[in-house]
């Protein structure tokens, strides 16, 4: 494959489940992940203008621990909790190096680059956005789907709604 | 995430994912999608440009205000500046294979060890 022009023979949109799939099969894992399939999507409307809305926002990474420096990679997912945390102060660092992301090609050391926060709060004072909620939530990658339905989508909407979030901004890394 | 997503949508909060992996984000099926083709890591834009990172924002709000109908999925405008990564994340070569192997036959050890430690 030419680096400066992508071989129009081959679909230019990476397919992680494909990737994930032989990637896991050479590590001797012969049954594949099953990822989530659905057929039917839920939808709400928006009910009110942005500009009058307060905005949550999600990530998958971590809050740090002091005792782990944010560049060491475990190389195994952590399960974590979900968690809230506030949104003042912007938190200086999220640690991500136990998620599965492209740590050849880039890095995270801008947390802008996945973690909006600031973006967000510029947009407050645009008044794009009406507020940010008083946490931002963090929901980490779970394999599971069935914990991930019955435990992390539970949890992190009943933040939210402590907070009055309005509409909410997920940012998986 | 995308669970995530569509359980919030069904108690009434309207939600936008901003992400790099098209396939597993659409294949479970969500309202709303910012596609960033970067990457894994940096979807709301490539690190220290915030001029681009706040248009993704900013295209995310747009999402959220005009989508009519759910799976809608909006692409940046944005390319990294190489495709290597397309190929070289996750790549199973000859090169790699028995690393690969052993790899997982110490992850399955450390995955065994926790479940017993848990």
């Amino acid at each position: 494959m030419n680096d400066e022009q992508f071989d129009p023979a081959y679909r230019l949109a990476v397919s992680y489940i494909d990737k994930s799939r032989h990637f896991y099969a050479a590590q001797g894992y012969e049954i594949p992940y099953r990822w989530a399939v659905n057929g039917e999507v839920p939808f709400q409307k928006m009910t009110k203008p942005l500009s009058e809305c307060n905005v949550g926002l999600v990530t998958t990474a971590s809050l740090p621990n002091p005792d782990i420096s944010l560049d060491f990679d475990p190389g195994i997912l952590q399960i974590g909790s979900t968690y809230q945390f506030p949104t003042t102060p912007t938190p200086p660092s999220l640690y991500t190096m136990d998620r599965s992301w492209d740590k050849k090609a880039t890095h995270t050391h801008d947390l802008g680059s996945f973690f909006p926060l600031d973006h967000l709060k510029s947009l407050v004072k645009e008044k794009r956005i009406n507020s940010i909620s008083d946490h931002f939530y963090g929901a980490p990658t779970d394999y599971s789907q069935r914990k991930t339905n019955q435990n992390v989508a539970p949890e992190i909407l009943t933040y939210m709604q402590k907070d009055k979030v309005d509409v909410a901004i997920l940012v998986p890394l | 995430m995308s669970l995530v997503a569509r359980h919030l949508e069904e108690h009434n909060i309207p939600t936008v994912i901003i992400g790099s992996a098209r396939d597993i984000v659409e294949q479970c099926g969500v309202p709303r999608y910012i596609f960033s083709d970067f990457p894994l890591g940096n979807p709301v834009g490539l690190p220290y440009d915030s001029e681009m990172q706040i248009q993704i924002i900013k295209m995310a709000l747009t999402l959220l205000e005009e989508a009519k109908f759910p799976r809608s999925t909006i692409q940046t405008p944005f390319k990294w500046h190489t495709h290597k990564w397309r190929k070289e994340y996750m790549e199973v070569n000859d090169s790699n294979r028995a690393i690969l192997a052993r790899a997982g036959e110490i992850r399955r050890a450390r995955q065994t060890e926790r479940k017993n430690t848990n």
